[in-house]
């Protein structure tokens, strides 16, 4: 299969396209055009997988390099690309979610004037998404790892008028950065140690790696993936990252970016293999992360919010997977995860188009007689996260939690936060579900209600196509269903979300077909506990789901408890981290820069205004010398000279 | 051994002066020379009756040509090996030849961004040239010293040209007052240099490099007080040219105030050559028998400039001075290379330097015309809306601000890979780090530009949906301009998608000490 290369390839034509022709193709043209690219790179994943399915289990490897990259000596790294189950699985539902989301988009974006800019950087997204998994090489990977940092970036700040998203597009850089670091680093001591970066010839290479280094390198790695799949501690850009456009939301913030993470310790299993204690560290994170992350969704009102932290709350799942050495459980989680939430997301799109793009659900109610199709696939969606079987949510959700169960040190404690977690999970959803759709009354129509929380909580106020007043809510508002565009890959995606269980069912080794599919890449398998246990944690996992939609119903529905009891301020701050990086970065943070800058003005800056401004004033070309500036300089240049000399003599007397 | 040496003490007392003269090995600096004068002379000559577009042509030409006299010395040092040539004061290796590439290559970029703004400026032509192309000979002399005296005579014509153009700007005070202070500045470093030479006299009893290096090889001096002090004192001359902090202080200032078509070389071809000659004497002469005593030092200033010039470039709102301290911080990544002291560093430290010169004569090429008349709009907020008013040169200055961010596929990034890659295999993992650090806290001083252009709204007008017109005048961009900016862009973005050639260039551009065959009379 020679195919490979264009499955990045159409999309980033897409973009290179788009870039001179945008303009002219223009709405919906371009919208249409970026769609049809990105459904095509998805017919050839397709096309690819069947041609390694018709092949057996143990070749199923297509490795094609395109010319060299990097071609000096021992440090040799190529533009190649690498078709394995793992790989070919990420670029399926990359496509064809981002082919989904594209058509979403169409409709989404109609009217924007930056409607084939918007597709442009989407285009350039799903390309670099695409780069980041089919890449042979840690290097080629860290290039789609930027590009897609560097898109999100592009996309949060879409609407770039407004204070948040220019704000919250560089809390993202900020904290990505922090990422990658980690990962550049991790990088260059992965190659000092083994020689490579290729994931062909990593596994080859590991035997005399010590776990210390193994350790280091893992560690380093996932402190990359915690900058960009959002886990604690830097987890705080995405919540705020909500403030771009919903589908960018979906597409980047929910179902593919921030799996990237997982993905880059899901290619480097054969070294996680090697640093048990990484992998511990990992799990707790990711259950630390979950569970903050599943409190805090309990006490948003801003839709966006809720799925934002759900998002790092799920994330937190498939990390905890993935330190518990459960590889495929981890991936599991994820595609049902892009599933259910990509369908979650374009849902709340609908929903706030509907709504004039008003975001806060205490302003929503009784949705569900005005959007049934919306309110329908939403329904279903929230089954999946919720964690109710059959829908897809609930098998890959106790994969994980049976993974947590059976590791090895406190298992059973992993397993009950992680329940604790599920528990939570149900009851925000079932929050949210009420408070939109359902609910004694339409919140909206109540005036005294809509003045007070309506014009100041609506950041997505982005609407450009609509005049003036349809910015906001009015007390008469009807809303309307969305149109097909946006409706249809609602639909297909909750067909997904609802049926993509059978992917890994337990029953029996057979229906473990995800397992069967990625087993030939991974160089360790996870043992699953036996059927009894299963069983049992499965039943608890389900009474813990439910509770959590009761909870929720006497609270939201019959409103027989207050919610103020249990949206306190901690939550509705999620804990005050966001708030600490703050005050850090704004008390001692602060202080080190403006100190920098005073230095500046002082020693530097204030050189050349003070003295053009003397010069000019006295027309003397020489009056710079007077001013002492130059002394000062000639004064720093001389300490360094002596410094050097005190160096010397100081070598001398030794 | 010794009868085989250029030229001794000895010899000179004897008046032993019997050496041929090869002109053909110094022709790339020949060239650049005589074209300046000549074109001096001929601007005489013809007073008033050349355009200014003659002077531009004049200057490629003459770079051009220099650089293909490089080419077949090239093919023949590849061939024959490396040679001493004028009495064993010049090295013929790959080396210098690659670096005389480079400074032709600086000199043709601030020729072409020149051009236009003279003619913006409505400032007299040919004298710009003319000190350019002197300026270069002086470079190119530099990089290929065998001694330290004529390296020390290539610094001299290299820097007083520029002291001079960086004050050529006449209406301007800031053009003026920058030239006086890189002049008395320049003039102080030089003399530390001059100093350290003395010493290292002092200490070997030779000031030529071939001698030096065999006189370290033969004599096991271990504790030399007089040479590291005159390592010392040539290292505040270089660390002045190369802008490494502490020694970084006039840069800001100058390359602000300078005219930004001078900056384009100033902090292209000039910092080229001064690392050219650091190279030479501190890896090639020193390295083999005194890198541990001069490694501390210089890896003192490389952390200073990677860290100073990270953080620094922050906190500016003039993007000249921004890129200045930018400017310093690449010189703290090329210092990696020359920490590496090893054939595999000074190859990554010469691919820096040609990716640099790349860079830097792009992003201060854009800079050139953001300026517009007077050449003084350099703040931050004279960049806003430029991704909507000139859409086509804010992509160009983002590619060229994302190459010096180090982003992949592009050639920044391949640079700092390199040199990284060079100093890890020597051992210094720490610096690595440090290094790794500093790209990472500086890429947000690129990211600022970039917000500028494309997403920063005016204060006046937060409210309105469009994102704000660029402020004063238009911007123009004249023909040759245009088309340098595109070369550069194209190198750029070349050297990080195929750096195979180049990277093959530079590693064979190896730079050697041999000594001066004596041919039999």
């Amino acid at each position: 299969m020679e195919l490979v290369w264009l499955i990045p390839a159409l999309p980033l034509l897409a973009f290179l396209i788009l870039i001179p022709f945008g303009r002219k193709l223009s709405d919906p043209g371009a919208g249409w055009f970026a769609t049809l690219l990105v459904g095509g790179s998805f017919a050839v994943s397709a096309a690819v997988y069947l041609e390694l399915m018709s092949r057996p289990a143990d070749d199923r490897v297509v490795h094609q390099v395109l010319f060299t990259w990097i071609p000096a000596g021992d440090f040799s790294v190529d533009i190649g690309f690498l078709a394995d189950p793992v790989s070919i699985t990420m670029a399926l539902f990359i496509t064809g979610i981002g082919a989904l989301i594209h058509m979403y988009s169409v409709g989404y974006m109609k009217g924007d004037p930056k409607y084939s800019k918007f597709f442009t950087y989407l285009s350039l997204f799903v390309a670099s998404m695409l780069v980041l998994v089919l890449a042979d090489n840690l290097l080629l990977t860290f290039l789609g790892w930027e590009g897609v940092g560097a898109c999100s970036y592009l996309l949060i700040s879409f609407w770039f008028n407004e204070e948040a998203n220019a704000t919250a597009g560089k809390k993202a850089f900020v904290t990505n950065r922090i990422g990658d670091f980690g990962f550049m680093v991790g990088t260059f001591l992965l190659w000092m140690t083994i020689g490579t970066i290729n994931y062909v010839d990593i596994p080859e290479r590991l035997g005399g790696i010590t776990e210390l280094t193994a350790t280091a390198i893992v560690l380093l790695f996932f402190l990359g993936a915690t900058g960009k799949s959002a886990q604690l501690p830097l987890f705080v850009w995405l919540p705020d990252a909500m403030a771009g456009p919903t589908p960018v939301s979906a597409l980047i913030h929910a179902a593919t970016m921030v799996t990237s993470g997982i993905f880059l310790l899901t290619r480097l299993e054969p070294l996680l293999f090697q640093a048990p204690i990484a992998g511990e560290v990992i799990a707790w994170v990711g259950l630390a992360t979950a569970l903050v992350a599943a409190l805090a969704a309990v006490a948003q009102n801003d839709i966006k919010k809720v799925l934002a932290y759900s998002t790092i709350s799920q994330l937190g799942y498939m990390f905890l997977a993935l330190g518990s050495g459960a590889i495929v459980a981890g991936m599991y989680h994820m595609i049902t995860h892009a599933f259910f939430k990509a369908l979650l997301f374009l849902g709340s799109g609908s929903i706030i188009r509907s709504m004039s793009h008003e975001q806060d659900m205490r302003l929503y109610g009784r949705l569900r007689k005005y959007l049934p199709i919306t309110s329908i696939t939403f329904i279903l969606g929230w089954l999946a996260i919720a964690g109710i079987p059959p829908f897809s949510g609930f098998w890959s959700k106790d994969e994980v939690l049976a993974a947590a169960y059976s590791s090895e040190n406190l298992g059973v404690l992993k397993w009950g936060i992680g329940i604790l977690v599920a528990l939570l999970t149900a009851f925000y959803m079932t929050r949210l579900v009420i408070m939109t759709f359902f609910g004694p009354k339409e919140n909206w129509r109540d005036p005294e209600k809509l003045e007070e929380i309506g014009v100041a909580s609506s950041f997505d106020d982005s609407d450009p196509s609509a005049d003036a007043e349809a910015h906001h809510l009015e007390p008469s508002h009807t809303p309307k269903e969305s149109p097909w565009t946006m409706t249809v890959p609602l639909v297909v995606l909750a067909t997904l979300a609802t049926v993509a269980g059978i992917l890994n069912l337990p029953f029996a080794d057979r229906f473990k077909s995800l397992e069967i599919w990625l087993e030939p890449v991974l160089t360790h398998s996870h043992e699953a506990p036996v059927a009894t246990t299963l069983f049992i944690l499965a039943g608890v996992a389900i009474v813990a789901a439910v509770l959590g939609v009761i909870a929720a119903y006497f609270v939201y529905q019959k409103q027989k408890i207050p919610a103020e009891r249990i949206e306190k301020p901690a939550l509705v701050h999620a804990l005050y981290i966001n708030d600490t990086y703050a005050e850090v970065v704004a008390g001692p943070g602060t202080a080190v820069f403006q100190g920098i800058a005073d230095f500046d003005a002082t020693m530097v800056d204030g050189a050349v205004n003070g003295v053009a401004k003397v010069t000019t004033d006295a027309g003397n070309g020489l009056k710079p010398l007077q001013s002492g500036l130059v002394r000062t300089y000639a004064l720093t240049l001389s300490a360094g000279a002596v410094l050097l000399l005190g160096y010397v003599v100081m070598r001398m007397s030794f | 051994m010794i009868g085989l040496l250029a030229h001794t003490p000895d010899d000179l007392a004897a008046g032993n002066f019997s050496h041929s003269v090869s002109w053909s090995a110094i022709a790339p600096a020949l060239i650049l020379m005589l074209g300046g004068i000549l074109l001096l002379v001929i601007v005489s000559v013809f007073r008033g009756k050349l355009s200014s577009g003659f002077f531009t042509a004049w200057t490629v030409i003459v770079a051009g040509g220099a650089i293909a006299a490089a080419i077949p010395l090239w093919h023949d040092v590849q061939e024959d090996g490396a040679r001493s040539e004028m009495a064993g004061s010049v090295g013929l290796d790959g080396f210098s030849l690659f670096v005389t590439g480079v400074i032709c290559i600086s000199v043709i970029f601030a020729a072409l961004f020149l051009d236009g703004y003279l003619r913006r400026e409505k400032l007299e032509g040919p004298e710009w040239y003319v000190l350019l192309l002197l300026s270069a000979a002086g470079g190119v002399t530099m990089a290929s010293a065998n001694d330290l005296l004529v390296l020390f005579v290539g610094l001299e014509i290299l820097s007083i040209a520029v002291y001079i153009l960086a004050a050529m700007h006449s209406r301007r005070v800031t053009s003026q007052e920058a030239g006086l202070k890189y002049f008395v500045l320049g003039a102080f470093s030089s003399a530390f240099l001059l100093y350290g030479i003395a010493f290292v006299y002092g200490g070997t009893g030779t000031t030529n490099l071939v001698s030096i290096n065999i006189f370290l090889a033969d004599n096991v001096i271990t504790q030399n007080g007089l040479l590291l002090a005159g390592l010392a004192l040539l290292l505040v001359g270089f660390g002045f040219k190369i802008a490494a902090v502490p020694f970084h202080l006039w840069t800001p200032d100058v390359y602000q105030g300078a005219p930004t078509p001078v900056v384009t070389y100033m902090a292209g071809g000039v910092k080229v050559a001064a690392f050219a000659g650091m190279i030479r004497v501190f890896v090639v002469t020193f390295g083999p028998t005194y890198v541990n005593e001069w490694r501390p030092m210089v890896y003192a200033l490389a952390v200073l400039s990677l860290v100073v010039g990270a953080l620094m470039a922050i906190v500016q709102t003039n993007v000249k001075r921004m890129l200045a301290f930018s400017s310093i911080s690449h010189a703290g990544f090329i210092l990696l290379g020359v920490l590496a002291s090893s054939d595999q560093g000074t190859a990554a430290a010469l691919f820096y330097l040609l990716v640099y010169t790349f860079m830097v004569a792009g992003s201060f090429g854009v800079a050139t015309l953001i300026g517009r008349t007077g050449d003084g709009r350099q703040n931050l907020g004279d960049y806003r809306g430029l991704g909507r008013s000139r859409p086509g040169l804010a992509l160009t200055f983002t590619v060229f601000l994302l190459a010096q961010a180090g982003v992949p596929l592009t050639g920044g990034f391949m640079a700092k890979l390199y040199v990284i890659g060079a100093i890890v295999e020597s051992g210094m993992t720490v610096l690595a780090l440090i290094a790794m650090l500093s790209a990472v806290i500086s890429a947000f001083l690129y990211l600022r530009i970039v917000v500028s252009m494309y997403f920063e709204a005016s204060t006046d007008s937060a409210d309105s949906e469009e994102p704000a017109e660029l402020s004063g005048p238009p911007v123009r961009i004249p023909k040759l301009a245009g088309l340098a900016l595109g070369l550069a862009l194209v190198a750029v973005l070349a050297l990080g998608i195929v750096p195979g050639p180049a990277t093959r260039v530079a590693g064979d551009a190896t730079a050697e000490l041999v000594p001066e065959v004596e041919v039999p009379q």
